[in-house]
């Protein structure tokens, strides 16, 4: 590659990838839950997205760095935190009977408790929720960047709002 | 519409990942359903509160810089080397791989609108059916247990087969109704991705080669066989389900 179409690339790259900072951080804040190593793991990611930009062909720019971003989460979590990657959704409390829905709006200590709910959501539901409700994606978009077929990710939503909702009835027994 | 059923369709409601009749089903069904009403209500509730903003942890000020400095770096610290022959080789034989499998995907091009429209259908068949718990109407593996059932149910005998040996198992089968008609709806697993395969009587007795769409980041292929119209659709790759539909052809 010459310099002028290594520059090329660089531009584009920033172009294309860089504007989606803020996706990249909140993905990697919620699976990590810490800030430090939530910008370690998005500039390890933004390398990689780098070094292998010539695999991006087009299309959706953001769900290409999603999916790098959260594969390098895992690496992270995989050499640092591997007790979290086997953490399994805890069916016990799931089950429970179902829930009465007594409060519509969610505000304050509520919405705290559902914050804290989610973070302690096994981190293969807690992200199936943060890519659908926070950054908007299809079914089919987030069963591409999580590598699970689409029907994992409708039954890993349903059952991660199942017991969010159960959280906020505050009907979890707690352990 | 049952409490179970319009449960099961919640989430797929709430998402917007529901086909109009679906939506339209179930929000008849909670009209006379306060129970259903108030589980939609509470969804809306905790959907609202987490898109808010307040759960959306935007970049730090510094972090842009720093990973720009990172990448930057990366881009001329990167040692140039020739390209090696054999990368040529590997470059060459990739892009035949492209060539052969975009010349399959282009006949995607060639479509007409009322296979959009039965494309349409065949998507949302195939959601629904991932989404009511509602996969099979008669679940077995057994051929010979899903076949007879579908004796009397319509006009026609759909073929049933055990592809096992390919790697793909027979889940079961269930009715289903497409393109204005009943059709037969056989469901096979392959690893983890689950393949509808709709099977339904053909208006006149051609056949017809395989026609490959792509709706929704879904993969169908169709055909027409001996006065039968079939249609595969799944999450699964195009080449897997080219697999698939080739190994139900040679047992038709």
């Amino acid at each position: 590659m010459t310099q002028s179409q290594e520059q090329d690339r660089l531009a584009r790259f920033e172009q294309t990838v860089v504007p989606h900072l803020d996706a990249a951080y909140n993905l990697s804040r919620w699976l990590t839950r810490n800030d430090t190593d939530a910008q370690d793991v998005v500039q390890e990611a933004y390398l990689r997205a780098f070094k292998f930009f010539g695999s991006y062909k087009g299309g959706d720019s953001r769900a290409w760095l999603l999916t790098i971003v959260r594969n390098t989460c895992y690496t992270w979590l995989q050499q640092n935190r591997a007790r979290e990657l086997t953490t399994e959704f805890d069916e016990e409390v799931h089950s429970t009977e179902s829930v009465n829905p007594e409060t519509l709006l969610i505000e304050g200590a509520n919405k705290q408790l559902l914050k804290q709910a989610l973070e302690e959501l096994p981190v293969s539901f807690r992200e199936v929720v943060i890519l659908r409700e926070l950054e908007g994606l299809s079914y089919k978009e987030i069963a591409d960047i999580t590598d699970v077929p689409v029907g994992t990710v409708m039954s890993r939503l349903a059952r991660a709002r199942k017991r969010l909702q159960v959280v906020l009835a505050g009907r979890v027994k707690e352990v | 519409m049952s409490c179970q059923d319009a449960q099961g369709l919640m989430n797929g409601y709430v998402d917007g990942e529901l086909e109009l009749t679906g939506s339209l089903e179930i929000e008849r069904h909670m009209q006379d359903c306060q129970v259903c009403a108030q589980a939609y209500q509470s969804h809306r509730a905790m959907r609202s509160a987490m898109a808010d903003g307040s759960f959306y942890y935007d970049a730090p000020a510094n972090l842009q810089k720093r990973v720009t400095t990172a990448v930057r770096k990366a881009n001329t610290g990167r040692p140039r080397r020739a390209v090696l022959p054999w990368r040529w080789a590997a470059a060459g034989a990739a892009l035949t791989m492209i060539a052969i499998v975009s010349w399959g995907a282009f006949s995607i091009l060639q479509r007409s609108s009322t296979d959009d429209l039965l494309a349409q259908e065949i998507v949302s068949g195939h959601v629904r059916s991932l989404m009511a718990n509602h996969l099979t109407d008669v679940p077995s593996s057994d051929q010979h247990t899903v076949k007879p059932w579908f004796g009397g149910k319509l006009d026609f005998s759909p073929p049933v087969i055990d592809l096992t040996e390919s790697g793909f198992s027979l889940v079961g089968g269930r009715l289903d109704y497409i393109g204005n008609r009943p059709a037969a709806a056989l469901v096979y697993q392959h690893r983890q991705h689950l393949i509808n395969l709709f099977v339904w009587q053909s208006a006149d007795n051609s056949d017809s080669g395989n026609k490959a769409l792509i709706r929704q980041g879904y993969n169908l292929i169709g055909w027409k066989k001996s006065g039968l119209v079939y249609w595969a659709v799944s999450d699964l790759n195009n080449a897997e389900l080219q697999e698939f539909a080739q190994a139900v052809q040679s047992s038709t």
